[in-house]
Formats: C-alpha cells, structure tokens, sequence
C-alpha cells in the first residue's frame, strides 16, 4: 500500500509540467509533504520500533526484485533529508517569487520538478542496497541538482560552474561504480552493498576503502575534492543552496558510513586516513572560508570544515575500533552523527537567511552590505543563531556534536597508547583550531553584513523579508536551542544508529547525565541573562539613557560608512598568518615616481584556491596545451584530410599484412 | 559553592592590588585598595549613553559577556571542593562559555560602526584564537595524566610525587598565567595603560560602553583574572589539607598572584603589535612539550 502510494507520488511529479504557474508551487509542496510522511513513518518504524531492518519490495530489476532497505542508518538520515527539505520547500515560495515574473512556465517547472526529484533520489539512495539501484539514484541526483544550480542560466558564469559540477560529480561515479565493479569481480559477490561485506572478510580493505572514499568524499567536499563547493553554493538559488549543503553532501558522508559497516578488521590506517583529510578540510576550509567576501561562498567553504568535524568524529570513531577502546568508538559515531543533523539545521538556517539579505540587496559581496540589523531585525537575529551554533559555542547544538567527540578524545587519553595518544593530541588541537577560526570568521561576517554603518546604497531599499521566508527560521531555530539545552532526548535515537557500529551503547548511555548537567547549566546561563537584562533596566529607569555618535577621535565631519572596520582589514592579520594556504593577491595601481598629479588608483584583493588551481586548473591546462600541438594536422585543406585517410589505411594494410591485428 | 564564594571574594580585591603593586614601582602614590570598586560603584550611578548606530547587539553583548563568566565560574573546584556544577568534560564547556562571551563582545564592539573598535575586536578574535588551544593541551595533558576528564577530578588526582611532574606544574602555572594575560588583554600583549586607540585591544572594544554597561565590563575582567588565579592556585592546593588552610592558601595564592600581575605590568614592555602571534603560539608550543612530558611520566614514552 504504501509503496504503491510512494510510486503514484513519484509518478505524479510529472504533473507538475502540465499544470499552470500559478499552481506549481502548491503542487511540489503538496508532494513534498506526501513523501516526508511516507518516509519518515518508514524511518520512525525503523528506529524506534523495530530491531530488524525494514525491508519493502519496490519494483522489478534487471529481473530480480529491488527492496527498498531501511536500517537504522538509514532511517536516521532519512530525517535529517525530510526536515531540510520541508523547510526548503516552505522557504523557495517567497524566494521564488520574483523569479515567475521573468522565467517560463517551463523553467519552473523544470525547477520545481528537479527539486522533487533531488528530494527523491536522495530518500532512494538512502534505501537502496543493491549497487545498479543506487549508482542510478546517486546520478539521478546529481542530474536534478545541475539543474537546480544552473537556475539562472541567464547568466553564463552559472552556466560553467553547472558544467563544472557535472564533471565532478561524474568523477566521483566512476569511482564508486569502479569500486563496486571491483568487489564484484573480485570476490565474486552480489553487486550489491551487501556483496562488500564477503570482499572485506577476504580481502584486506583499505584499497577499496579508498575508492569509495575518493567517490564520496567529491560528494562530501573533503578537501583537495572540494573544488565544485565553493562555486556551486553560491550560483544555485538560497533553498537550493541550502538543502544541497545541509543534507546532499552527507550522502556522501552516508555512503561512508554504509561502507564502514561492512568492514570488520584492519581499521587502523582506514581510520587514520579519514582523520587526516578531515583534518586538513576542517582547518583548510575555515580559513579559507575567511578570506571570501562573497557570503554564500564563505558559507560554502564551511561546509567542508564542517565535513571535516563529522569526519574527525567517524575517524576517531574507527580508530577507536582498531585500538579497542570502546569509548572513543561510540562517542566518536555519535558526536558524528549529531553532527550531521547539526550542520544540516545551521547551514540551511544560514543559507536562507542569506538568500533573504541577497534577496533584499541583490549583492553577494559583503563589502557592500553593514547595517542591516535595523532593517531586517528577525532575519539578523536568526543569522547570528545560526553562526553561534555553528562555532560550536553552547547554548545551542553545535557545541554538543562537539562536546561529544572532545569527551571520547578526552576519556580516552589515558588507556591509548603513545601513538594513539598523539593521534588525538592532534584531532583535539585540530577541533579548538577550527572552534577558534569558525568564531574569527563568523564575527566578521556577522559584523560586516548586519552591523555598523551601511557601506552601499543598496542596503537602504533592503526591508524584512515574507514571513513564509521566515517561518524556517523559526522551525529550524527551534530545533537548534532543543538540540542545545535539551540534548538528551536527542542521545536515544542516536544511541540506535550508533549500535550500528558499536554494541557498548551503555557508553553512550552514560553521557545522558552529563549532558543533562549541561543543559542545567545552560538554563542558568539563560536565566543569569534575563537577570541582569532586569536589573540594567532599572538601573537605567533611575539614571536615563541617551544617545550620541560613536567616538571617532572627535572627527565628526566624515562618512561614518567610510571610517568602519572592512572584511578585508578584519582578515588582515589572519592572511599575514596564513597566506601560504589561502593565496590572497592583491592587485593595484601603485605610484609613479613621475606622477606630480596622482591619477586614480585602484586597490582590489582577491583570493584563490590552491588545490583548486593545483589540482584541476593547471593540469586542464596543461593538457590542453598539449592536445592544442595536435592542431598542427588541423589545416582546413581537404586535400590534407584525405591524405590521413590514405595514410590510415596504408597503416592498417600494414599491420594486417605482419599480422599484428 | 564554597569556591565560587572564594573567586568572587577575592576579585573584589584583585584589582586594588594590581594597581597598589603598579602605583609602588613607578613612584606614585598608591590608590585606596577599594578605588576600582569604587570607580564601578560611581558608575552603576550614572546615565548610559548609546550611539545611534547600535543596535539591541551592542545591549546584549555587556550582559551575555557577563554572564558567561558568572557561568565559568561556577565550574571552577577548590580542593576537593566540586565546583556547583560538575561533570566530565567540564573543561570544554568552560573553554567554550567564553569563547561565547568574546564573540558577544567583539560583535558588540563591531556594532558601534568605529574603526578602532572594529581593529580592537579584530585583534581580540586573533589573539584569542591562538590562546586557544594552549588551554586545552594543559587540559589535555592532565586528562592523560589522572585519566578523569573533569576539572575536579583532573586537580584532585594531580598530587604524585616525581620530579619531572613538579616540572611540569610550574610549567602549567606558567603557561595559565600567561593565558589569563592574553585573556584579559594585559602585558605583554596588550597595554591597558596606553593612551592612543590603535595600538589597544580590549580598551579600545569597550570605547562607547558606558554606564551599566561598562562596568559590567570591568567587572567581568577582574573575575577573569581571579578565576585563573584560581585555576593556578588549584594546582597548589593539596587535598589532605584542612579546609582552612586551603581557604587560606587560596587568599595567598590569588595575592601572589595579583602582586605578580602588577609587577609584570610595571617591568615588561608590550610586544610589538606583529610579533604577539608568534609569542602567543609558544604559550602552545609549551603546552605539547607539557604533553610530551606527561606522555614520559604515564610511561607511554619509555626513556632509556
């Protein structure tokens, strides 16, 4: 029954193509809503109510029958993909709004169609277990989400950066098909997800391993895989954008976990190639992420240091597995996992809420924005939420993903070993560097675009955004400050997607009362707040208030716009640091020693990504230069031409005679 | 509850030290031991003025800074004494309290639209995220040590006796002193005294605060520094001790303490405004060699 109400949904999608404009948006939504009901009862059956997997027959392939599996891994991310993708859709209504003035009725329709199928293949590869089923859904949603990112295709920067993401993202399919093939033939087993498990008995894992993890590590942006994010997340529409970042890149965090569950020996180096390039992609994506004056860029670049926190979660949660100590292992998975819905609640809170500011301002560039707060106050609280919790600072969740991988690292300090130790030594480094680095970006960021003077006039026209655009705000809010003071509630499901892993769910059982201490405390941080927010009002009820200009050595004839802290001047002392890795260049119009009357000058900086430039761009371009000494053979002259063709034969004549083919 | 007691008890006299100890080596004349508590007395009397640029971030950010610490330190153990509030990884959340304070702090100096405020804040953002993790390999190094990641077990099971954990408890101590330093934007990093905007950090974020507000602020800092001393004195502290006696130690320690701040800040140059980073990455650098020491006295590094 209710698979055969999950097919007729799918099926329905295509209505979406006959329908008038006006009702497109209903129509997703409508379907939207049908498959988060039908998937999350799956899922809810699966985690809380049901020790086996859930198990349905969904369609005939290649001639056997194609289940559609839900475990408690999947289950878990199922969620985490409904959630997201509801408040995606409630959010793309006013978003989308200017857009049906100037696009067709066929481009939204394509839109909102790509955005139901990104939706669907993303719920089928976290339910398919048979190789051929999921390599299908893992191209199905890398197709809908070109489509979604080249949205507007009007302008052709999106256009390549679409094409871009295409080839990417095929890279990392023949990888993972490859791997696949691999075990197949190798040890002879079902192509299927299933079939790893009876290559791992035999084999030793870490070179398959690493297949897939090229594979879906380009899906996660681990870095140096990462180059499509950057560009990606900025093109693509503010929903888009968000779902893509909040939850499609943790497929392939999903398809890593899947693997891991069939390995059963040999995790050390497994564990510490995960550690080590998570590592470098937390460290590495932050700071670059504070260089970047275009938002949805330094967004995106936090993504991939937050791929690198739920990476050194499950890196240290596999070590934990090759060393036996049990308590790393399990808080290790768990501060993973909740990092996932973590990430996946702040960085769609994030990008919504700059969706609405660019929306307002029509800028990306934060240099040209400051201010805001007064003009778009709910919008700005809600973007400072989402950077508190993204740096990780308590009350709210992201402190507790956090919190949970420094207690496995601190609690198993002492039973490690020299090498071990060492290792977290430098994973607990690794965390307070990107903790320290998240708050140096986010103060920035916050500061420049809501704070201060407004630096252009296209802020003055910016008001607050639809409450339909706020609404997410206020769901995913909710869920960031539960997660943060009530944390407990949230450590039962995560106890049952960590048995996975694990069977010492006891460990993980024990964190329950700390994390209820935290919450205590919290709540009297809270509290301590509102007190003292009384107590200045009436102090200031007795000793009045009032207002004057901020002190600016008692210059008060000049912009005040012209004389604020800019972005630049803020990462300053940060890319003296650093410039080796984030590869700011300047470029300006220096002085003449001729010139008595100075011209104009100009002074810009612009920074840019060095795996990217050393990994795709120059070799792209060395081949090219290459293939262009081909071009000799290109004369133009038919004569030339069917001289090749003559040359060819003679060739082939030749070789048949000596019998060499 | 008896060490929140103790902390709040001698920050009320932390400051007034300071300055006496600065006010004898300069050949001034010495300030009432109260005269900070009363400069914040007067100023819980007066108006707050706001400029029209702030927003209701420039209002929150004195308070939650405030209160973060109140909440760091209801963590903090005295002996075997617990703090209020208890619990593994306790550390972290101290660490990270903070670090919510500083990011209500350098938002609510942003927010005022200055330019020298915007580069005090900028510094502080910097600054505190090289301290960083200092802090935590100590933290890091004790866990490894006692085998309890919790700030009261961590002290409580710190006493054995060989020679190199006295070495590396004067290190710590050294490594905590100078980590309240950069904390509170003090020497050598930072001149509180300094009379020009762009050579300050923390003076320079708090320009605009008035009233309420700025001695919220003030407040706060001198709590800062009496929560490291009582970090620091936690090292000194034996357990078998008598409760009074370790009261008293306490006192003593923090007075040291408070004495030694005043006389680094008569005698020390500030450093070069581009050389902080580096000096403040060796606060780190001897944390690991502390690491590294701590691996040798676990006997996980065996010497020959």
């Amino acid at each position: 029954m209710d698979i055969l109400t999950c097919k007729i949904l799918i099926l329905l999608t295509l209505v979406v193509f006959v329908i008038p404009k006006n009702y497109h948006y209903l129509w997703g939504l409508m379907l939207h809503i049908g498959l988060i009901t039908i998937s999350s009862i799956w899922a809810i059956q699966s985690l809380f109510f049901s020790d086996l997997t859930l198990s349905k027959a969904f369609m005939p392939l290649m001639g056997h029958a194609l289940f559609l599996e839900i475990d408690k891994l999947s289950a878990y991310f199922i969620l985490v993909v409904n959630f997201t993708a509801l408040t995606g859709i409630i959010y793309a209504k006013s978003y989308l709004e200017p857009y049906f003035k100037v696009k067709t009725k066929s481009e939204m329709a394509l839109h909102f169609f790509s955005f139901l199928w990104l939706h669907i293949s993303m719920l089928l590869v976290l339910m398919f277990r048979d190789a051929l089923a999921f390599l299908i859904a893992w191209e199905l949603m890398a197709l809908s989400s070109f489509v979604l990112v080249i949205f507007e295709s009007d302008k052709k920067e999106t256009i390549k950066i679409g094409i871009q993401y295409l080839i990417q993202m095929h890279i990392g399919f023949v990888f993972i098909l490859f791997a696949f093939l691999w075990a197949h033939t190798q040890a002879g087993a079902v192509f299927s997800f299933d079939g790893l498990f009876s290559y791992f008995e035999t084999h030793n894992p870490l070179g398959l391993f690493v297949l897939f993890f090229v594979g879906f590590g380009i899906k996660a942006g681990f870095i140096p895989f990462h180059s499509w994010l950057p560009h990606a997340h900025p093109a693509a529409p503010s929903h888009v954008s968000g779902v893509m970042s909040g939850v499609m890149i943790k497929m392939g965090i999903f398809g890593i976990l899947r693997v891991l569950t069939y390995i059963h020996h040999d995790f050390f180096y497994i564990g510490l190639l995960i550690l080590s390039v998570s590592m470098i992609s937390g460290i590495l994506g932050v700071s670059m992420a504070i260089v970047q004056h275009d938002f949805k860029k330094l967004l995106a670049y936090h993504s991939i240091e937050n791929i690198g926190i739920i990476g050194i979660g499950i890196g240290l949660g596999v070590i934990g597995m090759a060393v036996h100590i049990p308590v790393l292992t399990v808080l290790g998975f768990a501060g993973a996992l909740l990092h996932v819905l973590n990430h996946s609640l702040f960085k769609s809170l994030l990008f919504y809420t700059a969706g609405s500011v660019y929306q307002q301002t029509k800028t990306r560039n934060i240099e040209k924005l400051g201010g805001l707060i007064k003009k778009m106050p709910v919008t700005a609280l809600f973007f400072l939420l989402g950077s508190l919790a993204i740096c990780g600072l308590p009350p709210f969740n992201g402190f507790i993903s956090e919190f949970l991988i420094y207690s496995g690292i601190f609690k198993s300090l002492q039973p490690g070993g020299l090498f071990t130790d060492i290792i977290l030594l430098f994973s607990f480094i690794g965390l307070v560097l990107i903790g320290g680095l998240a708050v140096f970006c986010f103060t920035k960021v916050f500061s420049i675009i809501f704070l201060g003077t407004p630096r252009s006039e296209k802020v003055s026209e910016a008001v607050e955004v639809d409450a339909s655009m706020i609404m997410p705000d206020y769901m995913i809010g909710f869920m960031i400050v539960a997660i943060g003071i009530l944390p407990s509630i949230f450590i039962y499901p995560l106890s049952m997607v960590v048995s996975q892993f694990s069977n010492d769910i006891i460990l993980i059982n024990q964190m329950i009362p700390i994390l209820n201490k935290v919450g205590v405390i919290s709540g009297i941080f809270i509290g301590l707040i509102g007190l003292l927010w009384i107590l200045r009002a009436w102090q200031q009820r007795k000793h009045d208030v009032s207002q004057s200009a901020t002190w600016g050595c008692a210059y008060t004839g000049a912009d005040p716009a012209l004389h604020q802290y800019t972005a630049t001047s803020y990462a300053g002392n940060f890319i003296q640091l650093s410039n080796k890795i984030v590869n700011v260049n300047k470029d300006a119009i220096e002085f003449q020693e001729s010139e008595i009357f100075p011209q104009e000058k100009a002074f810009e900086t612009h920074s840019s990504d060095i795996f990217e430039d050393h990994l795709i761009l120059k070799p792209v371009q060395k081949m090219l230069k290459w293939f262009e000494r081909f071009a000799v053979f290109q004369t133009g002259r038919i004569q030339h031409y069917l001289l090749y063709a003559l040359v060819f034969l003679i060739v082939i004549f030749v070789l048949t005679l000596l019998n060499w083919i | 509850m008896l060490g929140v007691l103790l902390i709040l008890s001698s920050a009320i006299f932390f400051p007034g030290i300071t300055a006496k100890v600065k006010a004898r080596l300069g050949g001034r004349k010495m300030p009432h031991l109260f005269q900070p508590l009363f400069d914040v007395v007067r100023q819980f009397k007066k108006r707050t003025i706001y400029s029209p640029v702030t927003s209701i971030i420039f209002k929150m950010a004195p308070i939650i800074y405030f209160a973060s610490v109140l909440v760091a330190i209801m963590l903090i153990p005295l002996g075997e004494q617990k703090g209020l509030i208890s619990f593994d990884g306790d550390f972290v959340f101290f660490a990270y309290i903070l670090a919510l304070g500083r990011f209500m702090m350098i938002i609510g100096a942003m927010d005022t639209g200055s330019g020298f405020e915007g580069m005090g804040a900028n510094r502080e953002a910097f600054y505190a995220l090289l301290v960083e993790p200092a802090f935590f390999i100590l933290m890091g190094s004790m866990a490894l040590f006692t085998g309890f990641p919790s700030f009261s077990d961590l002290y409580s099971n710190m006493h054995i006796n060989t020679n190199l954990s006295y070495i590396t408890g004067i290190a710590a101590i050294y490594v905590l002193m100078y980590t309240a330093m950069v904390e509170n934007s003090r020497l050598p990093v930072d001149d509180p005294k300094t009379h020009l905007e762009l050579t300050m950090i923390h003076e320079v974020m708090i320009l605009d605060n008035s009233g309420f507000d700025l001695s919220l602020m003030y407040i706060a800092s001198w709590l800062k520094f009496a929560v490291f001393g009582a970090l620091i004195s936690n090292f000194l502290i034996y357990t078998s001790w008598s409760i009074y006696i370790q009261i008293i130690v306490f006192y003593l320690i923090q007075f040291v303490f408070a004495v030694v701040v005043g006389m680094l800040e008569s005698f020390r140059a500030r450093n070069k405004m581009d050389k902080n980073p580096q000096w403040i990455l060796m606060l780190s650098a001897i944390s690991i060699v502390i690491f590294l020491t701590t691996l040798i006295i676990t006997q996980k590094i065996i010497l020959n």
